[in-house]
């Protein structure tokens, strides 16, 4: 117990540290609400004033709601999807000895590390040699790929948190495989199946470079923020966007991971 | 698991003992379940890397002629991409950024990591969300904030103005390899915290007691048991930040001007303005080649540091 308490003990450094860490990750990010709310079109100290204007502005704004609308069918198409392929995917991973698991895993993850620079050109090369249109749908994939090993990293400590013999007995009291993942995995799932749909949505949501390669003339979101920033006198009203929608992804991850939250305790606890 | 076995046999007498073959393996194989739950993740994910990739590497030995594409295969790509300087230069500084903003964002982020995995008993999810939440969010918009923070009439330089610290901007934040390099390490923090965090965490404490047992100082002990076990860590924290920092787009031309310009900006351009998707094929290509390769040079190289302390 004493011998313990040497490594227990706070580390004042180390927690000034920390608190400065903290900071520094959150406070550049802030500036973008704090002038939003400025009362000018040029983004400097000292402030001006305060006003609301530059919301109602955007409000006005048509290709603003195109842009959201583009942006949240895609979204909402990638979150289910991927959603969806992640539980069978993640079910297979924990459940099952499966033989070349560990590269097949890593292959998966592949789109996580590789350069998406890369990946957009790619995709765009082989949509143009099969001479698919760029629209919305080629968007889709490409976030879907991007999508995919996020909602699978998501539900697979989910998948590991829970007591494998709940479902052993499901099947002993006579229910056949596709009933006991409704009726037992399902629920003991649905947290993470419910993080992943927000996460994936959040990612596909915020996502520039494949979009940028892979979109034709229907522009999402943050497809419409790069076009408005060449242009000085529409920085205001840029500012105002992109803190809406940096306070909708706060919320959403934040959302995600709070429901979510339990998955990795119950993962420890579980080994 | 009974239920199942009768219903099989019975299905074996009246079905054709094809489908009975493949209920029976769809029951009794593991294996074959598994693949299939997985088999449509794996058919997607395969099609959409490998086919791209592959015609990627196809169209890199192709040349463009006019608005289409001369299919006759060269090398000439690149050997131009190796004899003109201007490819090098820039796949270097490529290099040299990311290097540089692999090296920073790793040590800063280790305290951080070290902290939360041997300091922080309640909380420690909330402390890992908190860390881990930016990184969710839109990185086009993270990017868009250290332009405001760093610009030429940006948060730093008017607040420094207007303290009367200094008179006239400082020019060198915006448009250069720095803003560049902060930014990339500011961006991808989350990147290196939770493998860091891992490796760190997953250390038995009673190792540490027994080197204050034996007469090892805070130091001593850091250095000779916490570090090198918590080298795994460190070396996939490096290679998670250097290999896609290399390939960035948005934050060398949000903010790096004409001495922070990176490959992808060239890369692009290739398919944008310039019009030569066969050489950008082959950059792309050249890209991935080097990342691959000082990659498995780090690896081997961190191996056999390991070797030698052990």
């Amino acid at each position: 117990m004493s011998s313990g308490s040497y490594i227990k003990r706070p580390n004042r450094p180390l927690q000034v540290y920390a608190a400065i860490f903290l900071v520094v990750l959150y406070v550049p990010v802030l500036f973008l609400p704090l002038f939003s709310f400025n009362d000018s079109i040029y983004v400097k100290f000292p402030l001006s004033g305060f006003t609301t204007k530059w919301y109602f502005e955007l409000w006005d704004r048509a290709p603003v709601w195109n842009a959201l609308e583009n942006s949240l069918k895609v979204g909402f198409v990638v979150a289910t999807l991927s959603t969806f392929l992640g539980i069978f995917a993640a079910k297979a991973i924990t459940r099952y000895e499966i033989p070349g698991r560990g590269p097949l895993v890593s292959f998966i993850m592949l789109p996580l590390v590789v350069p998406l620079i890369i990946f957009g050109v790619a995709l765009l090369v082989l949509l143009s040699q099969l001479g698919i249109p760029l629209s919305l749908y080629t968007v889709t994939v490409g976030h879907l790929i991007i999508c995919l090993p996020f909602a699978i990293a998501t539900l697979i400590p989910r998948f590991e948190g829970f007591d494998q013999s709940i479902e052993e007995a499901s099947a002993d009291l006579g229910e056949n495989a596709w009933w006991t993942f409704w009726r037992v995995t399902f629920p003991m799932v649905a947290p993470g199946v419910l993080a992943s749909l927000m996460l994936t949505f959040t990612v596909s949501f915020d996502e520039f470079i494949m979009a940028f390669f892979l979109s034709g003339t229907e522009p999402t979101l943050p497809m419409y923020i790069w076009s408005q920033l060449r242009f000085p006198q529409e920085f205001p009203s840029v500012l105002a966007l992109a803190s809406l929608i940096l306070a909708v992804s706060f919320l959403m991850v934040f959302l995600g991971q709070w429901i979510n939250r339990g998955a990795y305790t119950d993962a420890a606890k579980g080994k | 698991m009974s239920d199942q076995s009768v219903y099989n046999h019975s299905t074996d007498n009246t079905s054709p003992p094809a489908i009975g073959w493949l209920r029976r393996r769809l029951y009794k194989s593991e294996k074959f379940r598994a693949f299939s739950l997985l088999s449509p993740t794996i058919l997607f994910m395969g099609f959409a890397i490998l086919a791209p990739f592959g015609i990627l590497v196809a169209m890199s030995f192709w040349t463009q002629s006019g608005f289409s594409f001369d299919t006759t295969l060269t090398v000439a790509n690149y050997q131009k991409a190796a004899e003109r300087p201007i490819y090098g230069a820039l796949l270097q500084r490529s290099l040299w950024i990311s290097g540089i903003t692999t090296v920073a964002t790793v040590i800063l982020c280790y305290p951080m990591a070290y902290f939360v995995a041997f300091h922080v008993h309640r909380n420690k999810m909330m402390w890992i969300v908190l860390m881990t939440l930016p990184f969710w969010t839109s990185y086009l918009l993270r990017v868009f904030a250290w332009k405001v923070v760093l610009g030429y009439e940006g948060v730093i330089n008017s607040a420094l103005i207007s303290v009367g610290l200094i008179d006239a901007p400082l020019e060198f934040l915006l448009y250069s390899q720095s803003a560049v390099i902060i930014t990339l390490a500011h961006a991808w923090a989350a990147f290196a915290i939770l493998p860091l965090y891992v490796s760190l965490e997953k250390i038995d404490r009673s190792l540490l007691e027994a080197a204050t047992d034996l007469g090892d100082g805070p130091m001593m002990r850091f250095f000779r048991v916490t570090l090198p076990l918590s080298l795994p860590g460190v070396i996939s924290a490096s290679l998670l930040i250097f290999i896609p920092t290399t390939g960035d787009y948005i934050t060398p031309t949000l903010l790096g001007g004409p001495d922070g310009s990176m490959i992808g900006m060239l890369i692009q351009k290739q398919f944008g303005a310039i019009n030569n998707w066969p050489m950008g094929a082959a950059l792309s290509i050249i890209l991935m080649l080097c990342i691959a390769g000082i990659s498995a040079l780090f690896i081997l190289l961190t191996m056999f540091v390991r070797k030698r302390i052990s």
